[in-house]
């Protein structure tokens, strides 16, 4: 058997955990991240989502401060930013209740990079913005409604 | 390849804060085109930025991040003139890295 036509169907397959193990090989991204599973960016709610990332029931945390617009009148653009004082911050990750997948993204911090994080989320109708924090090896969240008055999602 | 990202990093007290804005399109799989064929998902999936060799950021992105994902993000350390680099790749396999240099 060839090697390249190896490759091919490698690419070909395009099963995201393929393309990733590629990736890790050649060195794009750590192998730790691309072991690290995305089960979590298929779940369809927010308990499904928070039991595939391990997570228990995170305490609610005066120390994550979530901003967000209380309106957003274009869903497909709504910013979202992230900024937790809470000691050894690992993980910040951030959800969207009522999109059809709800976790949003998540994002790694080294020791070294701050624990804050700003980005911009797509919503579909009006929802609750979720910040989750893992700090010390334990999650605690924070949470704040958009209502959106234009849906970011639709075609 | 994708198209450049627009990065920004100054320093300043000691903290380096990176702004970055990438160019892509962030496609759902959940939208219809004009004839109402469903228009195919193809999103960055992950991110990486490196100061030094050494990691200061990495993400995971699912289909909810907007188009031309937007970032902002600070670390430790940094001085004027050095350099940052930020790549992602997205579930196509499709990726990109662009260098950005530090100023004060």
């Amino acid at each position: 058997m060839n090697i390249n036509m190896d490759r091919r169907k490698v690419l070909k397959a395009g099963g995201s955990a393929g393309l990733l193990a590629l990736f890790a090989s050649v060195g794009l991204i750590s192998p730790a991240l691309a072991e690290g599973d995305r089960k979590a960016f298929f779940a369809k709610s927010m308990d499904e989502a928070l039991s595939l990332m391990g997570v228990i029931v995170p305490e609610n945390s005066d120390a994550i401060k979530l901003t967000v617009p209380e309106i957003a009148e274009n869903g497909a653009v709504v910013p979202v930013s992230v900024v937790s004082t809470l000691p050894r911050v690992e993980q910040i990750s951030i959800f969207v209740d009522k999109n059809p997948n709800v976790l949003a993204a998540n994002f790694f911090m080294p020791g070294g990079t701050e624990s804050m994080i700003t980005t911009r989320v797509k919503m579909g109708q009006t929802a609750n913005v979720i910040a989750l924090v893992k700090a010390d090896g334990k999650f605690y969240r924070a949470s704040r409604e958009v209502k959106v008055t234009a849906g970011g999602c639709g075609g | 390849m994708g198209n450049p990202m627009k990065i920004r990093a100054a320093v300043k007290d000691g903290v380096t804060e990176v702004k970055i804005l990438m160019q892509h399109e962030m496609e759902t799989g959940m939208r219809k085109d004009a004839d109402g064929a469903l228009v195919p998902a193809w999103f960055i999936t992950d991110v990486k930025a490196q100061y030094q060799g050494r990691t200061v950021l990495e993400a995971q992105f699912g289909q909810s991040i907007s188009k031309n994902p937007y970032l902002v993000f600070r670390f430790q350390g940094g001085a004027a003139g050095e350099k940052l680099t930020v790549s992602w790749v997205d579930n196509k396999g499709d990726k990109r890295s662009d260098e950005a240099t530090i100023t004060a």
